[in-house]
């Protein structure tokens, strides 16, 4: 016959000691926890995430913390537009006075090759590095990587940026809403 | 063989008769083409050739761009006359990049890609080169290129070729008549395929509604041991890939995957045709066989027809409109898409052109939804439109998707037996239409919030980079002066 004496203090005292530790993890978590409104995540995740700074703070993530503390309106993203205005004023049940706010929808940074003069201050105001050029060369934008924030098309001395809409093409297109129903 | 039962479905009217005994007959070439760079699924093809190039019948025009895309090449020889915007023959009437090709008339051919003597003697590998270099794609409609689907047997562990002729589209008969003009030529593309996807048999599915072509085929198949040629049954959307390959193994396709995960890979006969073509003579797919008919036509015919042909010069070919057409539909009535205009292309996707008169439309106002329950009934992909189609009028998509709607084959049964004529197919593509774009959407966000990230790393790296000079150069100023 085996001896189980000393696999009952070996079951017993890793047992005492996972519980030991498993208790002071547990505390630890509660008493050292860093404090995360969950609803900054959430706003946050609505926002470009560009960090381009046209709503008068830092980055998306300060935004979304002031928009959660209620000291900033939702109307303040420039990128964003209409569309991301009524996801937030939805996500923090508030009304939001989207009047002056046109739907252009999205828009892209275009160019013209012919006024350009390679003077690079959209390339350093990008927050996104969408634009490529060299000085006293012809800077261009690359489409796929630009998202509309117009912080560019600010700066231009010659005015040689446009925000053009993002054309519909076959890829994108998608069938619009049938009528409602009559109700008779 | 024993057949399986398949849920739901219709029995509609089929209408096949006024073309079903109209031989393929060829159609002079006209004296414009119209090659739209996008005739596939995938990225669009980059042209190889310039305005006022000349080229050879069978020449490359432009090359497929990345995995998932398909070449085009000239359907007779000529001038390329412009590469510009024309409407594309898509219900949203958008102008896409086209290649237009003015004909010369001589219809030469240039150099071919050699023909290969023994396919099933070469290396899977080069058939699928072949198909993918030969501009192959699904001639069914769906236009995915067949390339990409015979590399399915490098990741799937495949049992059946399974052909489909099943052509459960009313009205549409271009699928009969290639199975009963050119069996032959049908099951040697289909043995060529089975070869390159390394499957051990094939199958193929046809709608018993077509005897001539049951017959063909089975004789055309009869010296081949692996091949059984089966009639299934009459019912709409027996054409759709994962219904066939229900009534032919019994096993359904599960939500998001693919028949290949059931070891069956799904080619459509004409397509089989044009591998056989690209196989054993070098000819890349430069024509189809279209089904021209429908009630406003003068006369229904099936039309062997160069592709970029406009659909004005095909209908005239054809002997005209009767009447002013209610509608023009490029493809079946049930799933084709209705064309903006006539002056549009036959590209390789079209495998009818209907003119349909208003009776043969529905266009009643939509009613109330009087909950009867039909759609449901008739769903064959087991789904509950009268449920998800309330969610989609009041735009809560993702409700919609919880429910299935991704799932949807757009096959349009329930549309077509609801009695208060509610577009229900309607509903389900514009929520699938506004679920992809919500996705591209959220792509693109990451990919910008990636890009702002990189972009700040960049600065702090940079400044960085900076401050440690200024204190080097500090460092040695201050080391120069204590030194005498």
């Amino acid at each position: 016959m085996f001896d189980l004496g000393p696999v009952y203090q070996s079951v017993g005292s890793l047992a005492a000691m996972g519980a030991a530790l498993g208790a002071m993890l547990g505390a630890a978590a509660k008493f050292l926890a860093v404090e995360e409104n969950p609803l900054e995540l959430e706003l946050a995740g609505l926002l470009p995430g560009s960090q381009c700074g046209q709503c008068g703070f830092v980055g998306c993530n300060q935004y979304a913390a002031a928009l959660a503390k209620n000291e900033a309106p939702v109307t303040a993203c420039a990128p964003g537009g209409k569309d991301v205005a009524e996801k937030l004023a939805k996500k923090l049940g508030v009304t939001a006075d989207l009047s002056d706010h046109e739907d252009k929808g999205p828009r892209r940074a275009v160019i013209d090759e012919d006024l350009c003069i390679g003077c690079l201050r959209c390339v350093q105001e990008c927050s996104t590095d969408a634009i490529v050029g060299a000085p006293k060369q012809m800077h261009t934008v690359l489409a796929d990587n630009c998202h509309g924030c117009a912080k560019c098309f600010k700066v231009c001395p010659t005015e040689a940026i446009a925000m053009c809409k993002v054309p519909v093409t076959l890829g994108t297109w998608h069938w619009h809403k049938p009528a409602p129903a009559l109700l008779h | 063989m024993k057949l399986f039962p398949v849920r739901g479905g219709i029995h509609p009217e089929y209408r096949k008769d006024r073309t079903s005994e109209c031989a393929v007959v060829a159609m002079p070439m006209p004296r414009i083409l119209y090659l739209p760079l996008q005739q596939h699924i995938g990225a669009p093809a980059e042209p190889v050739v310039q305005e006022g190039d000349l080229v050879k019948k069978g020449q490359l025009l432009a090359r497929g761009q990345g995995v998932v895309s398909a070449p085009t090449h000239a359907p007779t020889s000529g001038r390329i006359g412009a590469i510009d915007r024309v409407t594309a023959p898509h219900p949203s009437g958008l102008p896409q990049l086209t290649i237009v090709l003015e004909a010369d008339g001589r219809d030469e051919w240039g150099e071919l890609a050699a023909p290969i003597a023994d396919p099933f003697a070469a290396e899977p590998a080069d058939i699928k080169a072949r198909v993918a270099a030969s501009g192959i794609v699904g001639l069914g409609g769906a236009t995915f290129p067949s390339a990409v689907k015979l590399n399915l047997g490098t990741q799937h562990k495949l049992q059946i070729l399974l052909l489909n002729g099943a052509e459960c589209e009313p009205y549409l008969t271009c699928d009969d008549r290639v199975m009963r003009e050119y069996a032959g030529e049908v099951i040697d593309g289909a043995r060529i395929m089975a070869h390159a996807l390394g499957t051990p048999r094939i199958v193929v599915g046809i709608e018993s509604n077509k005897p001539q072509a049951l017959e063909a085929m089975t004789k055309a198949a009869s010296a081949f041991g692996n091949i059984a040629v089966v009639g299934v049954p009459v019912q709409y959307p027996m054409g759709s890939e994962r219904h066939l390959c229900q009534a032919i193994t019994g096993l359904e396709t599960p939500a998001r995957k693919l028949t290949a995960d059931l070891g069956v890979v799904v080619h459509n006969v004409a397509t089989a045709r044009a591998v056989h073509h690209a196989v054993r003579f070098g000819r890349p797919l430069i024509s189809r066989v279209v089904t021209v008919t429908g009630g406003a036509m003068a006369d229904g015919r099936n039309v062997e027809v160069a592709i970029g042909t406009m659909v004005s010069e095909l209908v005239a070919f054809c002997g005209g409109l009767r009447e002013a057409p209610r509608r023009i539909v490029s493809g079946g009535p049930m799933m084709g898409a209705p064309l903006p205009s006539l002056e549009v292309p036959v590209v390789k996707g079209t495998s009818g052109v209907l003119a349909l008169t208003a009776a043969e439309t529905n266009d009643a106002p939509a009613g109330p939804c009087i909950r009867c329950g039909s759609c449901v009934t008739i769903c064959p992909c087991g789904l509950s439109p009268v449920e998800m189609a309330p969610f989609i009028r009041k735009d809560n998509f993702e409700a919609a998707a919880g429910l299935g709607v991704m799932d949807c084959v757009s096959c349009g049964s329930c549309s077509y037996v609801c009695p208060s004529h509610i577009p229900l197919v309607h509903y389900f593509n514009y929520a699938k239409g506004s679920l992809n774009a919500a996705d591209r959407d959220r792509r693109q966000q990451e990919r910008i919030k990636t890009l702002a990230e990189a972009h700040n790393l960049r600065l702090e790296k940079a400044a960085e980079a900076k401050r440690q000079a200024a204190a080097a150069k500090k460092a040695q100023t201050e080391s120069q002066a204590t030194t005498p």
